[in-house]
C-alpha cells in the first residue's frame, strides 16, 4: 500500500506530451536553438512579417476560392443572379468568378480577402525591401538573402498578375492583351512565344488554364521554397539591429523567441489578418462585375493593372512614339523593347546591388548593426534615386486619372512625366545626397559641441555665450557610431598594370566617399568637452563674483 | 458541270469582271443605305407653337447670338446651329454646359441658367430653323429595356470613353468623357443621338432606339444600385485600389507595428 503511495508523482499531460515529442525528433534540441534566438525590436523589422501573414492569408483565402472557380474558357450562357449581365455569354472561369461573388455563402468576402491581401502582400514586401536597402542590411552575410528577397518579389509580383487575369473579365482580359503585345513585341521569337503560350492567336482557348496551373500550383511552391530558404538564411546569418549603445556588429540584441517574440509574432499574424478583413467587408476590390465577360473588341478607359504592375504599364505609356525600324522584313518595335529593356536592366540592379557596393568599398567584414541612412549619403541617394524612378513610372500608368482629376490635359501630363523620368532621379539624387551630409554635419556638431540649452549667459568682459550642454554618453553613441569608408585608389595588379576594373573601381569608390562626413573622433569631443568645461568655470566664477 | 465552272472562271478573270463586280456592290450598299437611312429617322410630329419659338429667339438674341450669330448661323467662337436640332439645345442648355462660360478644350457642367420653358423654347426655335434631331419620345427614357445587352452594348460602343463602369476618362488635350454616374435618361439619350463637343452621334442606324433604352436601362441599373461589396473607391478600377492597399491597408499595419514595437513607459 506504502508502494503506490511513493510511486513517483506522475507528470502531466503536457509534460509528458513534450516528453514524448522529444524522445523522438529532439523537439528539446531545435525549441533551444530556435527559441532561443533573438529578435530586436522595432517597427520596420515588422514589414517583412506583414508580407509573410499576407501570404499566409493568400493561401487560406485562395484555396477556398479553388473549391468554387472552373478555369475554363468554354463559353456559357450566364444564368445567374446578376441581372445586367442575364443571359450574356461569357467563359466558364467568368461565370464562375460571378458565382463565387453572388451566389457562394462568403464568396465575394473570401474574393475581397484575397486581392487586397495580394495587394499588401506586394506592398509589405516592396516596403520591406526598402527598409533593408536604405538601412544597409544587404551587407555581408547576407548579400544572397537580398537576392532571395529579390526573387521573392519578383515572384509575388507573378503570382499578382497570374491571379489578376483568372476572372477573365474585361479588365484583366485588357492586362493579357497588352502583355500578349509586348510578348509579340520582342523581336523574331515574339509571335511564335505568343501562339506558343495563348496556344494559337490570341485570346485562345487555353491560357487561363495555364495561368491557372500557374497561379496555384507553381508560382506558390515557389514562394513557400524560396520564403524557407529567406527564413533560413535569417536564422543563420541572425537578425540585424539598430546601432546604439551596446549593440554592435559582433553581438545581437533584443528578445528571445520564445516566449516574447512568439506571442508577439503570432498576435500580429491575427491583427494582420484582422485589418485585411475589416478592408475587405468595407471596401469593395476589382468589381468584375462592371466589366463583363473578356471579349477582345472593346477596350474600357481607365483600364491599368494592379498596382505592382503598374510600374511597367507606365513604361509603356511614357515610351516615345515614332521610334520602331525595319530590319528586313521584321518591325523592331521600340515603343516596347525600350522599355521591356529599361525594366529589366532596372530589376537588374536592384538585384545585385549588395555586390556593387561591396566591390566599391572592399570591405568584407560581417556587418550586423544597421547604418542610419544619412550615415550612407550616396547609398542613400542612389536608393531615393531608384525610388523616384519607380515612382515616375508608377504615376505614368494614371496619367489618364491624373488628367481627369487634376483637370489637366493628357498630352502634358504624358510630356511633364516623361521630362519628370529623367530629371527627377536626378535631382532626387543630389537633394537627398546634400540632406544626408547636412544631417551627418548636424550630428557631428552636436556630438562635439554638445546640445545648445537656449542659456545664454554674458561674460565679465561683454562676450555673450550660448551654453552648451555634452551629450549623455547613450545619445552620444549613437551620433557617432558609423563607418567611415575613404575612396580607394586604383593600384597596380601583381603585373604592374592598372587594370580597368581597378580605376572604375577607383572612380565608383570616388564617387561614393569623396564627400564624406568623418565621424567626430574621442579627441575632438575629449577637447570640446574640456573647453566647454572652462567655459563654464568661468560662468560659474562671474556668478560667485556676484556679476 | 466541269465546263460550266471552267467557265464561270474564265469570266472571274476577264478584266471587265472587276468593274461588274464593283458597280454591283456599290448599287447594292447605295440604295440598302438610303432604304435603312431613311426608315430609321421617322418624322416625328413636333409640337413647337409660333409663341415659342418667339419667346426662344428672343432668349437666343440676348444670351446665345454674340457667338452663335444673329441668325444662330454661327462665328469664330462657335458653331452653326442650324440643323442640330432641339435635342442639342436641351442636351446642352439643361445640363449647363451652354452658355459656355469660357472657352477651354470642352465645355463644363455648370449649373443650369434657364428654366425649362426658358430651354424648351429656344429648342423650338434652334428646331424651327431647320430639321435636326428632336427631344427623344419618352418611351425610350423608361429604363425598362433589357439591361444585360444594353452593357453588352455599352461596354462594345461608349467603355472606351466613359469606363466600364461608367466612371469617365481623359481624351486628347484636355478633353474628356464625362463621368455617367448622375446623368438622366434623357440627357443620355440626348448625347447619343447629338453627339456633343467630342462624342461621336449614335444615330439610329447605328444604335436602335430600343437599344438606346436598353443602355439607358443598364446605366439607370449602376446608378441605382451601388456595389455589393462595399465603398466603391470612385470606381476608378486598380489606381484606387492600389493607393488603399498602401495608405489604408499597409498604413494602418504600420502604425500598428510601431505601436507593437514602441517601448512601453
Amino acid at each position: 500500500m506504502s508502494i503506490v503511495k511513493e510511486a513517483p508523482k506522475k507528470n502531466g499531460f503536457l509534460a509528458g506530451t513534450a516528453n514524448y515529442v522529444d524522445e523522438r525528433v529532439g523537439a528539446a534540441g531545435i525549441l533551444k536553438e530556435f527559441g532561443r534566438k533573438i529578435f530586436p525590436d522595432h517597427w520596420s523589422f515588422m514589414l517583412g512579417e506583414v508580407a509573410m501573414y499576407s501570404f499566409f492569408v493568400l493561401l487560406l483565402s485562395g484555396t477556398f476560392l479553388t473549391f468554387f472557380y472552373d478555369p475554363s474558357m468554354a463559353m456559357v450562357r450566364y444564368d445567374g443572379v446578376y441581372a445586367p449581365l442575364k443571359d450574356s455569354l461569357m467563359s466558364k472561369a467568368y461565370e464562375t468568378s460571378l458565382n463565387i461573388t453572388f451566389e457562394v455563402r462568403g464568396g465575394l468576402l473570401m474574393r475581397q480577402v484575397h486581392h487586397w491581401s495580394a495587394l499588401l502582400f506586394v506592398a509589405a514586401a516592396g516596403l520591406h525591401m526598402l527598409r533593408v536597402f536604405f538601412t544597409g542590411a544587404f551587407r555581408k552575410p547576407r548579400e544572397l538573402n537580398w537576392v532571395v528577397g529579390f526573387v521573392l518579389f519578383i515572384l509575388s509580383m507573378a503570382a499578382g498578375f497570374t491571379g489578376y487575369s483568372l476572372p477573365d473579365d474585361l479588365l484583366s482580359g485588357n492586362g493579357l492583351r497588352i502583355i500578349d503585345g509586348m510578348i509579340k513585341g520582342v523581336p523574331f521569337i515574339g509571335t511564335n512565344i505568343s501562339s506558343l503560350l495563348f496556344g494559337g492567336e490570341f485570346p485562345g482557348h487555353v491560357v487561363i488554364g495555364r495561368l491557372y496551373a500557374l497561379h496555384i500550383m507553381l508560382i506558390p511552391a515557389l514562394i513557400l521554397v524560396f520564403l524557407a530558404v529567406h527564413l533560413f538564411m535569417l536564422i543563420i546569418h541572425k537578425h540585424t539591429h539598430y546601432s546604439g549603445p551596446g549593440k554592435s556588429d559582433t553581438n545581437i540584441v533584443g528578445y528571445p523567441l520564445m516566449p516574447v517574440y512568439v506571442a508577439k509574432a503570432g498576435g500580429f499574424f491575427f491583427i494582420v489578418f484582422g485589418v485585411i478583413m475589416v478592408i475587405s467587408t468595407f471596401f469593395t476590390i476589382n468589381p468584375i462585375w462592371n466589366y463583363g465577360g473578356y471579349d477582345p473588341s472593346p477596350v474600357s478607359a481607365g483600364t491599368q493593372p494592379d498596382w505592382y504592375i503598374g510600374w511597367l504599364d507606365g513604361a509603356l505609356r511614357l515610351a516615345p512614339t515614332g521610334l520602331e525600324f525595319m530590319i528586313g522584313d521584321y518591325t523592331v518595335s521600340m515603343n516596347i523593347l525600350l522599355p521591356l529593356v529599361i525594366s529589366l536592366v532596372f530589376l537588374g540592379l536592384v538585384a545585385i546591388y549588395p555586390f556593387i557596393e561591396n566591390w566599391v568599398t572592399g570591405d568584407k567584414r560581417e556587418h550586423h548593426a544597421l547604418d542610419r541612412p544619412r550615415n550612407a549619403p550616396t547609398r542613400t541617394a542612389i536608393g531615393a534615386t531608384g525610388v523616384t524612378f519607380y515612382a515616375v513610372l508608377w504615376a505614368g500608368a494614371s496619367t489618364d486619372l491624373i488628367a481627369t482629376h487634376f483637370k489637366m490635359n493628357l498630352n502634358q501630363v504624358l510630356l511633364a512625366m516623361q521630362i519628370s523620368l529623367i530629371l527627377l532621379p536626378i535631382a532626387a539624387f543630389y537633394i537627398t545626397k546634400r540632406v544626408c551630409l547636412a544631417l551627418q554635419r548636424k550630428d557631428k556638431e552636436i556630438a562635439i559641441h554638445g546640445r545648445e540649452s537656449g542659456r545664454i549667459v554674458r561674460l565679465p568682459h561683454g562676450e555673450y555665450i550660448e551654453v552648451h550642454e555634452p551629450l549623455d554618453p547613450y545619445d552620444l553613441y549613437k551620433l557617432v557610431d558609423y563607418k567611415d569608408y575613404k575612396p580607394t585608389l586604383a593600384r597596380p595588379n601583381a603585373q604592374g598594370k592598372i587594370t580597368v576594373g581597378a580605376r572604375v573601381r577607383a572612380s565608383l569608390s570616388k564617387f561614393y566617399f569623396q564627400d564624406r562626413i568623418t565621424p567626430a573622433t574621442q579627441a575632438e569631443i575629449a577637447e570640446a568637452t574640456h573647453h566647454n568645461a572652462e567655459l563654464e568655470a568661468q560662468v560659474q566664477k562671474a556668478i560667485e563674483s556676484g556679476k | 458541270m466541269k465546263r460550266l465552272r471552267s467557265k464561270i472562271n474564265g469570266m472571274r478573270r476577264s478584266p471587265r469582271a472587276l468593274g461588274i463586280v464593283m458597280f454591283a456592290g456599290l448599287l447594292v450598299v447605295g440604295t440598302g443605305y438610303t432604304a435603312v437611312s431613311a426608315s430609321v429617322s421617322p418624322n416625328r410630329e413636333v409640337v413647337r407653337t409660333q409663341e415659342q419659338i418667339d419667346l426662344g429667339k428672343k432668349i437666343f438674341l440676348a444670351n446665345c447670338a454674340s457667338c452663335h450669330g444673329k441668325n444662330a448661323e454661327g462665328s469664330v467662337n462657335a458653331p452653326s446651329l442650324i440643323g442640330v436640332g432641339e435635342a442639342s439645345v436641351d442636351f446642352q442648355v439643361s445640363t449647363g454646359r451652354m452658355p459656355g462660360a469660357a472657352s477651354g478644350p470642352q465645355l463644363e457642367v455648370k449649373p443650369v441658367q434657364f428654366t425649362l420653358e426658358e430651354t424648351a423654347a429656344m429648342a423650338a426655335y434652334i428646331g424651327s430653323l431647320a430639321d435636326g434631331p428632336s427631344i427623344p419620345d419618352a418611351a425610350y427614357l423608361q429604363a425598362n429595356g433589357n439591361a444585360s445587352s444594353g452593357g453588352e452594348l455599352f461596354r462594345i460602343n461608349c467603355a472606351m470613353c466613359h469606363n466600364a463602369a461608367g466612371a469617365g476618362g481623359a481624351l486628347t488635350q484636355g478633353k474628356y468623357a464625362p463621368q455617367l454616374m448622375g446623368s438622366s435618361a434623357k440627357t443620355i439619350y440626348e448625347a447619343m443621338i447629338t453627339g456633343p463637343q467630342n462624342m461621336p452621334v449614335f444615330n439610329d442606324a447605328n444604335i436602335t432606339p430600343e437599344q438606346k433604352n436598353d443602355i439607358i436601362t443598364y446605366l439607370t441599373y449602376l446608378q441605382n444600385n451601388s456595389s455589393v461589396g462595399g465603398e466603391e473607391l470612385g470606381s476608378l478600377g486598380p489606381v484606387s485600389e492600389g493607393l488603399m492597399a498602401w495608405l489604408g491597408l499597409l498604413g494602418l499595419l504600420v502604425i500598428i507595428a510601431v505601436w507593437l514595437a514602441a517601448k512601453s513607459n
